[in-house]
């Protein structure tokens, strides 16, 4: 017998066992998965670890409140929720969105992020599973061809445009300094962003920082040397909560801006409430909006504060309305995804969020942007651009 | 393109400062153990993080909230800067204790105790953020980022950053003086132990040659000990200044610093006390320098190229000595 070198045998049980955990993560019930069982299973991908968990955190309660919400209406077949956490990571992703695939959901509420999106949605696509993103913006999603992929949330180019029309027409800036902190999400945001102010005749500086590192001085440094009177961050809450706090400790004192991925109280809560005290933050939400004249969002606050003792966040009502449209689906007898997919072409509806239509290629209809003011160490919806030069 | 780095020179020189004195002290930890015992501490790291939580425990626990001056001010600092130190230092001895020492007594290989250092580090990770951060210090906020303006619930504060005075662009800033001035100090107590007493001239013969010096009466486990308790109380500084600077930390805050520290040592000079030092202050010059000129994208693609460059024609630092040959 040939002699197995004793590093091979190693990997070999290495390798066998993280077969056996690979199959065993993830999913919770393996016998659930075939349409004619008791219950029908949705699935949730996206951050539930990793520094900007939050967003995902608050998307998969949104989910999970509806899920329990029509499971206590007694339905002929109730509806599992199983989540997988990427960490927010593209390259965490295609693990996590192998193993929700084996586990047959009809239908898939995330990814939350733009750069696993990228990562995983061709996957979703293959296997023929409907996906609805509560989050992802970036617009070069929507460019793929895919069949079976949507979202709820207008894309970069309507925020990137819309951000620098209101820094130039509200604010009246003449200088801006753009920093982006270098993801998917960001870059392309960023993009737009210059595109858009540089048509309206401002050429922004611009720099940009690793959401990992913590020393941003030589950033720092270059917005002082170009005083702008907007710094426009391009980016998520981790990396601009350690911005803002520098930006203001080294004595920056230009209005800070930014936009949905740094919608998250974790954004004050770095930077501290003094910082970011006046910071503006744009998003195609109006999730945090408690004065909407719709009687289901008031509800909608106040039985998420039940079920998880903590206020609803970013992107909670857009994760909520997403299951809603699947549950919708279900009720109405798709219980298959390429009926449940076929069905998402027709849903037009008011949402909590936001009134509710998919376009040809999975985007939404409406395209409304809105605005956010920090006061006092909380993030106050403001509405429309027209508010925030108060 | 240049004009950014005229303009900022001063204040990217007293930033990369800055960043480079806490780089050496955590350089320090990696420099010490590796003259020692040959072995990279890569849960070294982890110990700056848990630096940050002691002195985080200790402004919760007494409840200190300024900002303060004065005499008053001196007192805190003093206070939380040992917090920290100790919990680092303490963390240093029982990672020693747990991880390496059973590992040495049974004569494992270097790679073996290099895996228990990465284990040790993934697991004082995760030990922080789902058990110890949630536990006592996010108040609800699950394992996000901590602002010490937020931490415990409600805004601390230990000072006040005023600019003292300016040279050119740079501000000069109290909280940064005083990082500076308290590494240097630090810096200078350390080379003069390891120089001077009884107990540093136990690490200069282990570092030589362990045989010996057990033949000669050292107690190799004891300098051992000191040498994890001296990188730990020197990373436990670092953590203090690091949260009185940028008031933030997590439980990954030791990643990309921990890589950084370990990067300055090896540019200095692995093993080499003031190589920590030079490597500290010349990778955060450089990264702040060669941020202003290409980006700050560019940072650290600067920086390890300058490492490469240094170890191309020097393989061993720019100061190259190591812990052995240094003399008083």
């Amino acid at each position: 017998m040939k002699r197995v070198p004793p590093v091979m045998r190693l990997l070999a049980v290495a390798g066998a066992a993280s077969l056996v955990l690979t199959a065993c993560g993830g999913s919770d019930d393996k016998d659930g998965g075939s349409p004619s069982g008791g219950e029908l299973k949705l699935a949730f991908i996206g951050a539930q670890t990793g520094p900007n968990a939050q967003l995902g955190i608050n998307i998969s309660n949104g989910v999970e409140l509806a899920i329990a919400q029509y499971n206590a209406t007694n339905p002929a077949k109730k509806v599992t929720l199983a989540k997988y956490d990427t960490k927010g990571d593209p390259a965490a992703a295609p693990a996590q969105a192998d193993t929700l695939i084996e586990a047959e959901p009809i239908g898939i509420i995330g990814p939350a992020f733009s750069g696993e999106s990228k990562a995983v949605v061709p996957k979703f696509e293959e296997a023929k599973i409907p996906s609805i993103s509560p989050s992802a913006t970036s617009t070069k999603l929507a460019a793929n061809g895919w069949k079976y992929w949507h979202r709820v949330i207008t894309n970069d180019d309507s925020q990137g445009a819309e951000d620098a029309k209101a820094i130039l027409t509200q604010l009246k800036a003449k200088s801006v300094f753009l920093v982006d902190d270098n993801e998917e999400y960001s870059i392309g945001l960023a993009g737009k962003f210059v595109e858009a102010i540089k048509a309206g005749g401002v050429t922004p500086g611009t720099d940009k920082i690793d959401p990992n590192a913590n020393d941003y001085s030589s950033t720092i440094n270059k917005i002082k040397a170009a005083k702008p009177d907007v710094v426009f961050f391009a980016g998520y809450y981790a990396a601009g909560g350690k911005l803002l706090k520098q930006m203001r400790d080294g004595g920056v004192t230009a209005k800070f801006f930014s936009d949905d991925g740094a919608l998250d109280q974790g954004l004050i809560d770095a930077a501290g409430a003094k910082q970011a005290e006046g910071a503006i933050i744009s998003c195609a939400c109006q999730s945090v909006n408690p004065t909407a004249d719709n009687p289901a969002v008031g509800k909608f606050i106040t039985d998420y504060k039940a079920k998880f003792n903590a206020d609803q966040g970013t992107y909670s009502a857009e994760g909520f309305d997403v299951a809603n449209i699947y549950l919708e689906g279900i009720k109405a007898g798709n219980d298959t995804p390429e009926k449940l997919n076929e069905y998402l072409k027709t849903v037009n509806v008011k949402g909590i969020s936001k009134p509710i239509k998919f376009t040809e290629t999975g985007e939404i209809e409406d395209k409304s942007i809105f605005y956010f003011l920090v006061k006092s160490g909380k993030l106050e919806f403001v509405g429309a651009a027209d508010k925030i030069a108060s | 393109m240049f004009d950014d780095f005229t303009s900022s020179f001063w204040a990217n020189t007293i930033d990369g400062m800055t960043v480079g004195s806490i780089y050496a002290l955590v350089a320090l930890g990696y420099t010490m153990v590796y003259g020692v015992l040959r072995l990279i501490n890569f849960a070294h790291s982890e110990i700056f993080m848990i630096g940050t939580f002691g002195a985080l425990a200790t402004m919760q626990i007494t409840g200190i909230n300024g900002p303060f001056t004065g005499f008053a001010l001196v007192a805190v600092l003093l206070l939380c800067l040992a917090g920290s130190m100790l919990a680092s230092g303490g963390a240093a001895v029982a990672l020693e204790r747990i991880a390496y020492r059973p590992l040495r007594k049974r004569g494992a290989s270097r790679l073996a105790a290099l895996i228990s250092a990465i284990g040790a580090s993934l697991f004082l990770q995760e030990l922080f953020a789902t058990v110890i951060i949630p536990k006592w210090f996010a108040h609800g906020r699950g394992r996000d980022t901590l602002g010490l303006a937020q931490a415990g619930g409600e805004p601390r504060r230990l000072m006040d950053k005023e600019v003292l005075f300016s040279i050119g662009s740079g501000d000069v800033r109290n909280d940064k003086v005083l990082i500076i001035v308290a590494a240097l100090a630090m810096m200078i107590i350390l080379q003069l132990f390891v120089t001077r007493s009884k107990l540093g001239r136990g690490i200069r013969a282990t570092a030589q040659d362990p045989e010996t010096a057990v033949l000669l009466g050292v107690n190799i486990d004891r300098i051992v000990v000191v040498t994890f308790l001296i990188g730990g109380l020197m990373a436990g500084a670092a953590a203090f200044f690091f949260l009185l600077f940028y008031e933030v930390t997590s439980y990954f805050i030791g990643f990309i610093l921990g890589i950084k520290a370990f990067t300055a040592a090896v540019l200095g000079g692995i093993g080499n006390l003031k190589g920590a030092l030079v490597g500290g202050f010349t990778l955060g010059l450089v990264e702040n320098y060669g941020a202003s000129i290409f980006g700050s994208e560019w940072k650290d693609v600067i920086a390890f190229t300058i490492l490469v460059i240094v170890l191309m024609f020097r393989p061993t630092g720019i100061l190259g000595e190591s812990l052995q040959r240094a003399r008083a």
